[in-house]
């Protein structure tokens, strides 16, 4: 028997006898602990979650037969495995990502979580609430409220207005018609459609259309936003620009997102957590770091040796210009106000021959002004993150994490060249993976 | 040996007339009731065209004709023809076979959209149809009389059914076609949305559904249109009985005269219903 955390073998065994014969009690108790502690850790779970395509599914979920293979079973009794004991939990206001090769489940498993798709066996909470004990009416109100759902093929109405598609939700619900199209007003404008309201979705471009699509699932401002491969039947280049909008909007919106794909940089950019799907099963979950740096088996070892960018790039081909640059010869009041208009918080130093010198910030900034010190030289910080132009982007990931300051990139003689943002890293893995695509 | 053993017999005939019997006997009433009500339909909706003055019905077919064909010279060509058909001195002939059309039509219609709802929303509805509208297709159009004749005598009722019967599969088959025809994903979000089955039926589905549904109305007219001629035979008045008193009695000029106002009836229904078709589905293609 295993001691669950926090809990001592002498309280246990003072507890008395009952728990041990009854083994599902242990994670009754495990489970309340852990709500305690962190309840947002479990705004949505998904519990040991099966979804068997075929005529008799039930029946095989009683058989031993369900540990066999996915092609094992399908050769036994013509059924599919779609999904096979899946469980996880996302926190509130996370982005979730879901990753897998095609057939792997994906698609299935985020229908499962509305349930476009019913699972055949497992559970889905929603803030403590199993969705499917749910009946008609209430999942009707759960699908109206809770969930906003992207898909990879748009699915617009198309003989609807671009308005009426992105209101359609709201009337379902009952709002009327004004309070609909207020809202559908706001959510087009938050994804840049003002202006297109009353075109037909055929008219558009794909990127705007899915720009409906995800105004559509925002208009009624759900919690979860549920989005099936959303970007992938788009063209590079806007794929990429959705991606940094979609960054943007969660910036603002803090939704709770699960994103499927099947593109590992996506993943990489977008996801706060990964779960690589295989054959209906979750076979690893975490942090874009664990991912990359510890391949759970060889099918994420292969996923990941796409993301070989980072060992190709130099950071001489991802540095930017900075959008502020301070000399050392300016006043403090000139270096405040030059901060605040940039909105920037620091910025790097530099002498009259260019060379980098370090990197002030508001607060040194204000201080010396309190002081009333003439110069700025007290507040630069000498020590900041420093790369040359040859450093490759994967040894950029140390001094990236080390630091919450962006990467200066000098010459040999100490010159400043350029700067490089930590967000710049994944990017510009993903656009040099598309150019090479492209050609 | 060129003779059928005479002894070797199915007497089909004496069981269907006592199935007819047994028919009439216990479904009598149902019947009785059922020929009031197309009686009635049909007897309101003749009297509709019978009423109204002939200029008044050639400005509304020029009317329609304009709106639905978008050209104004399209709704003169088609008021002409009938026009035409007045200069036979046949309009009150035409009005009638309108009237019987346009009952079948819409009782065709209130029968067979819903009936091709049904079939779209349900697998088991749709294996049961199918054979009989495939087999009710292959059938010849006098095939329908005889069943109206049994059981409805001669008459205007037993014609109406008659063309109803032989009307409705088109309707059916392409309601349940053009329902089936929308995307899956169209679906799948309008149900992400929390759409009850009846919204997704009256504000997907159907809208979706529309050009093909449009297209089984106009096939349905054109084919009620061809069945009501045939219809004379048991008793429908209109054009179709001039054009089989003008065979009978070898009057090729009044039968030639009478057969081209169906014709042009007949071109005058199908384009309208037809347009109707064709421009709702612009939107659709995509
Ligand atoms: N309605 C269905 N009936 C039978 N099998 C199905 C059905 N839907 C999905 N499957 C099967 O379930 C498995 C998982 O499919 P799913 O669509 O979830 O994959 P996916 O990861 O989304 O793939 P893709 O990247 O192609 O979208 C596949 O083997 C698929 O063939
Ligand atoms: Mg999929």
């Amino acid at each position: 028997m295993v001691v669950p955390a926090g809990r001592t073998a002498h309280e246990i065994l003072a507890e008395g006898e009952q728990y041990t014969d009854h083994p599902l009690n242990w994670s009754g108790i495990l489970e309340n602990r852990e709500e305690l502690s962190h309840g947002s850790d479990k705004f949505l779970e998904v519990k040991e979650l099966w979804k068997i395509f075929g005529p008799k599914a039930e029946d095989l979920l009683q058989s031993d037969l369900k540990f066999s293979s996915k092609q094992e079973i399908l050769d036994q009794t013509g059924c599919v495995v779609g999904l096979r004991n899946v469980s996880f939990n996302v926190r509130r206001g996370e982005f979730f990502m879901l990753m897998g090769l095609s057939g792997s489940g994906k698609s299935t498993c985020i229908r499962c979580l509305l349930r476009l798709i019913e699972p055949t066996a497992g559970h889905v909470l929603v803030n403590g609430e199993d969705i499917c004990a749910f009946d008609k009416a209430t999942l009707m109100s759960l699908r109206r409220k809770t969930f906003g759902m992207v898909f990879q093929h748009f699915g617009l109405f198309p003989h609807y207005t671009v308005r009426d598609n992105v209101a359609y939700g709201l009337k379902v619900g009952g709002a009327s018609r004004v309070e609909s199209y207020e809202k559908a007003q706001k959510a087009i404008e938050t994804v840049g459609l003002k202006g297109w309201e009353d075109y037909l979705p055929g008219s558009l471009s794909g990127g705007m259309q899915q720009r409906v699509g995800i105004a559509r699932a925002l208009a009624k401002d759900p919690e979860i936003l549920l989005m099936d491969e959303p970007f992938s039947g788009l063209d590079p280049l806007i794929r990429r620009e959705m991606q940094d909008e979609l960054v943007e909007l969660q910036d603002k919106l803090h939704k709770t997102i699960i994103f499927v794909t099947h593109d590992l940089h996506e993943a990489l950019k977008l996801g706060d957590r990964i779960a690589i799907m295989r054959d209906g099963e979750i076979i690893q979950l975490g942090t874009p770091e664990d991912v990359v740096t510890s391949p759970a088996d060889d099918y994420v070892r292969e996923f990941v040796q796409d993301a070989s960018p980072a060992k190709i790039l130099t950071a001489d081909r991802i540095k930017e210009e900075p959008s502020l640059l301070i000399y050392e010869w300016q006043g403090p009041h000139v270096v405040r106000h030059l901060l605040r208009a940039a909105r920037r918080q620091n910025a790097f130093v530099v002498s009259k021959h260019h060379t980098l010198l370090g990197l002030v910030t508001r607060e040194g900034i204000d201080d010396l002004i309190k002081q009333g010190a003439a110069s700025i030289k007290e507040a630069i910080l000498a020590d900041v993150p420093k790369c040359e132009p040859h450093t490759i982007v994967e040894d950029l990931f140390p001094l990236a994490t080390s630091s919450h300051f962006s990467i200066a990139v000098t010459d040999s003689a100490g010159r400043f060249l350029g700067v490089i943002h930590d967000r710049t890293i994944l990017d510009s893995m993903i656009s040099d993976r598309e150019e090479t695509n492209n050609d | 040996m060129t003779k059928f053993p005479a002894n070797i017999q199915i007497p089909l005939a004496t069981w269907v007339d006592e199935l007819m019997d047994w028919i009439l006997a216990h479904w009598g009433g149902f019947f009785d009731a059922l020929g009031d009500i197309l009686l009635q339909v049909l007897l309101y909706i003749e009297k509709f065209f019978l009423v109204m003055p002939w200029y008044v019905v050639l400005i509304l077919v020029g009317l329609v004709a304009w709106r639905a064909l978008g050209r104004w010279w399209h709704g003169l060509v088609m008021a002409a023809l009938l026009f035409v058909i007045g200069t036979f001195g046949y309009w009150r002939l035409a009005m009638m076979t309108l009237g019987l059309v346009t009952s079948a039509v819409i009782i065709s219609l209130t029968i067979g959209i819903p009936a091709g709802i049904l079939m779209a929303r349900n697998n088991l509805v749709e294996q049961l149809l199918r054979p009989f509208l495939d087999a009710m297709q292959t059938m010849p159009s006098f095939v329908y009389l005889i069943p109206a004749l049994m059981l409805f005598g001669l008459g205007k009722v037993p014609a109406v059914f008659a063309t109803i019967i032989y009307a409705v599969p088109p309707v059916i088959r392409l309601t349940n076609v053009g329902i089936r025809q929308v995307p899956q994903t169209v679906l799948e979000a309008a149900e992400s949305l929390g759409s009850s089955s009846r919204q997704i039926l009256f504000n997907v589905q159907l809208p979706l559904a529309f050009p093909s549904i449009m297209v089984g109305v106009n096939q349905t007219t054109m084919m009620a249109l061809s069945m009501v001629v045939v219809a004379s035979m048991i008793g429908a008045r209109g054009l179709g009985l001039e054009v089989l008193l003008a065979i009978n009695r070898i009057e090729v000029g009044r039968g030639f005269e009478a057969g081209l106002s169906i014709v042009f009836l007949a071109i005058i229904i199908d384009r309208i219903t037809h347009a109707l078709a064709a421009r709702q589905r612009q939107f659709t293609s995509h």
